[in-house]
């Protein structure tokens, strides 16, 4: 502190924020999960069609090849509608129709959504005229774009994530801080309910709950449902952390300056301990969403969660459980891809918030 | 005479595995209003344990299991948890000895000392600071308005502790406790840390109880002075009873072991021994081990309070006679 007259001396926010910025692989994290957000955010200005517009004539149609440069040399992104002709086991061929391009048009109108949620439109941000599709990645079993899918259940299985961990979070913040500040029988009471809930292997217990609620659900009482499965499985490990962390700080002179000044006990766990877990907190935060969204693609792919025609990562993937399907369609497989990205991103990210606050690193260079 | 805090046969017991350590054992103090009264004593005798006790914070397994704590006629071992919480800052507030320790590092200290303010007053975030700020003028800290938005690690310790002196008063308490203000800060700091106590004392008419086992420190608030040992107050009286004319071995160890510097030459008079631990004191005063002046009847039970004068009384069976100390 004492030399550096004039310089601002920094919060240990500000500096983890500084490290942060250094740490390349976070940062490559950070804005893949910016982009991906975005990309469910806007999800329907973005896709070309909405996530249950099918045409089953089109069942698995492969990806479909955007075309830059025509014949006679000029320059527009074009794609040719599909034609399907059968082999002699009734497999589906599929191959192009040269006879007419169509071009792809920037803001193109097609089917209506509401912009964020209030505005409704029609516009998107790329299409094609009837009746060619465009299939960036392909199409699924019921000729339904699995890009326009996999952007729309980004929306379901990114935001299960975020919500499912804030719930999760407050929960175990709050009981493991009620546990460790008061100990004795609440702290018992608490513990021991942890216990209960970690010992059982998360998978069977997820799958018991799922199977305590009415199998004829709504979408939205089943992303719900969801939400709540998952954070009642989370919550244990957290507050069995944060207990600990409140144990020792609990007999810090500070709390007792803050009793002594008539702060009631609430309030000292909400204010003057929690505050103190803050880097903890951020870190296992960023670390467990991923978690979320592989407990939510798990329940979506065995049918327990996200029903069709609503897409999400984990259903669009159930497609995919048999080896011929794959085998034939691999472009099934690439929700599992998203999947992949935002958990490695997530990861990234999670692992370089956890160097920049850790108090003993010190950066080289 | 008009007592603020009257603290009558206090008793204060940790009940521990390996027994009961009788921290407070049947302790009786009057602070007058508007005075200082100093509880002195070696390092572990129970003065801190005294202050929360009062402040009904006593930590762990220790528990008030008797007597009787009177704050302006009011019983405060009968008060509900809700009613002490209300008191505490309110009416009492305390000071704490360690200033980095006791400011939390992750809030501002413009923060901490504000959030008594919302609690108690009821005032809006924006009048709280702006009381905050004026608390932290008050105290002499420069740049108030700065100085609020820091954290604890940016003060320096004599900052520090007035920030926390900042604190205590931010709901203008009848009764301020300070224990060990100036333990952790330098000699010059001190100085500065203790006008302002002897300011603030002026300024606000308040009664501070003062723990410390400076001495130096007592002759400049205090008027009035308790000795503590082990867990007993053995000897009270004014500034002058105390100093001029102490009537407990024990306080006349304390007294001559402070160096003096008028005569250099002499060898500090140490009390032999160290203090007892809590969960073995000896059965009768629990001094008498170490003391010089032991007695037959100093081992078998505390001794009777003999008073002196209005003000002045000690525990003890063979009193130094007071003419051989002028």
């Amino acid at each position: 502190m004492g030399t550096d007259t004039g310089k601002q001396i920094r919060t240990p926010g500000q500096i983890a924020l500084v490290r942060l910025r250094k740490h390349r692989m976070a940062i490559v994290g950070f804005w893949t999960l910016v982009v991906l957000y975005s990309l469910a955010i806007f999800a329907g200005f973005i896709t070309p069609y909405s996530f249950d517009n099918e045409q089953r004539e089109n069942s698995y149609t492969p990806p479909t090849r955007v075309h830059l440069v025509d014949s006679r040399g000029k320059l527009w992104p074009f794609i040719y509608s599909s034609r399907q002709e059968f082999d002699q086991f009734y497999n589906r061929i599929y191959s192009e129709d040269k006879s007419r391009a169509y071009p792809v048009e920037i803001f193109h109108r097609g089917d209506e959504y509401k912009f964020l949620g209030i505005l409704k439109t029609d516009l998107h941000l790329f299409g094609v005229e009837e009746p060619a599709r465009i299939y960036l990645l392909g199409a699924d079993s019921r000729g339904r774009d699995l890009f326009s899918r996999i952007l729309h259940g980004a929306r379901i299985s990114l935001s299960i994530g975020l919500i499912g961990v804030a719930i999760s979070f407050i929960l175990g913040m709050f009981l493991g801080g009620v546990s460790g500040y008061f100990g004795g029988k609440i702290d018992n009471l608490i513990m021991r309910s942890c216990e209960i809930v970690m010992m059982v292997p998360a998978f069977y217990l997820m799958l018991t709950l799922r199977a305590t609620f009415p199998s004829n659900l709504s979408s939205v009482e089943v992303y719900f449902l969801i939400v709540v499965i998952l954070s009642f499985i989370g919550w244990a490990g957290l507050a069995r952390v944060v207990r600990g962390m409140a144990l020792s700080l609990r007999d810090k002179e500070f709390v007792l300056a803050a009793r002594a000044c008539g702060v009631g006990h609430i309030k000292i766990i909400l204010r003057h301990i929690l505050p103190n877990l803050f880097s903890y907190i951020v870190v296992a935060l960023t670390l467990s969403i991923p978690g979320y969204i592989l407990g939510e693609s798990a329940l979506s792919l065995l049918g327990l969660g996200i029903q069709d025609p609503y897409a999400s990562w984990g259903n669009l993937l159930s497609e995919a459980m048999a080896i011929s399907e794959i085998h034939r369609h691999p472009w099934i497989l690439i929700p599992g891809v998203f999947i992949f990205i935002t958990v490695a991103a997530f990861n990234l990210l999670g692992d370089g918030l956890r160097d920049a606050f850790d108090p003993y690193k010190t950066i080289l260079k | 005479m008009d007592n603020l805090l009257s603290v009558r046969n206090l008793r204060t017991y940790f009940h521990l595995e390996e027994g009961v350590a009788r921290v407070i054992d049947d302790v009786s103090l009057e602070v007058g209003r508007g005075q200082t009264t100093a509880l002195v004593g070696e390092s572990g005798c129970g003065k801190t344990m005294l202050a929360l006790s009062i402040l009904n914070l006593v930590p762990g397994p220790g528990k008030v299991v008797g007597g009787q704590i009177f704050f302006q006629e009011k019983n405060l071992l009968k008060l509900s948890d809700k009613e002490f919480q209300t008191l505490r800052g309110k009416d009492i507030a305390m000071v704490f000895q360690e200033p980095m320790s006791s400011f939390n590092p992750v809030l501002t200290v413009g923060f901490q000392i504000a959030e008594s303010l919302i609690y108690h007053r009821n005032l809006s975030k924006e009048e709280a600071t702006e009381e905050a700020i004026n608390l932290l003028k008050k105290v002499e800290i420069p740049e108030p308005d700065l100085r609020f938005h820091d954290y604890p690690h940016q003060l320096s310790g004599g900052m520090r502790q007035r920030a926390m002196i900042a604190m205590g008063l931010s709901c203008k308490p009848k009764l301020l406790i300070l224990d060990e203000p100036t333990t952790a800060l330098d000699v010059t700091i001190q100085a500065q840390v203790l006008d302002l106590v002897k300011k603030i004392k002026e300024e606000e008419k308040l009664t501070i109880v003062l723990i410390t086992h400076d001495l130096a420190i007592v002759e400049d608030l205090a008027e009035k002075v308790a000795i503590m040992y082990a867990g007993r107050i053995v000897e009270t009286g004014s500034i002058k009873e105390i100093f001029l004319g102490c009537r407990h071995p024990y306080t006349g160890g304390l007294l001559a072991s402070v160096p003096d510097l008028a005569h250099p030459r002499e060898f500090l008079k140490a009390i032999r021994g160290t203090v007892p631990e809590p969960l073995n004191k000896p059965g009768g005063c629990p001094f008498h081990p170490r003391c010089e002046r032991r007695i037959e009847p100093c081992d078998k039970a505390f001794p009777a309070e003999i008073r002196i004068t209005e003000t002045h009384s000690v525990g003890c069976y063979n009193p130094v006679d007071a003419d051989l100390r002028r």
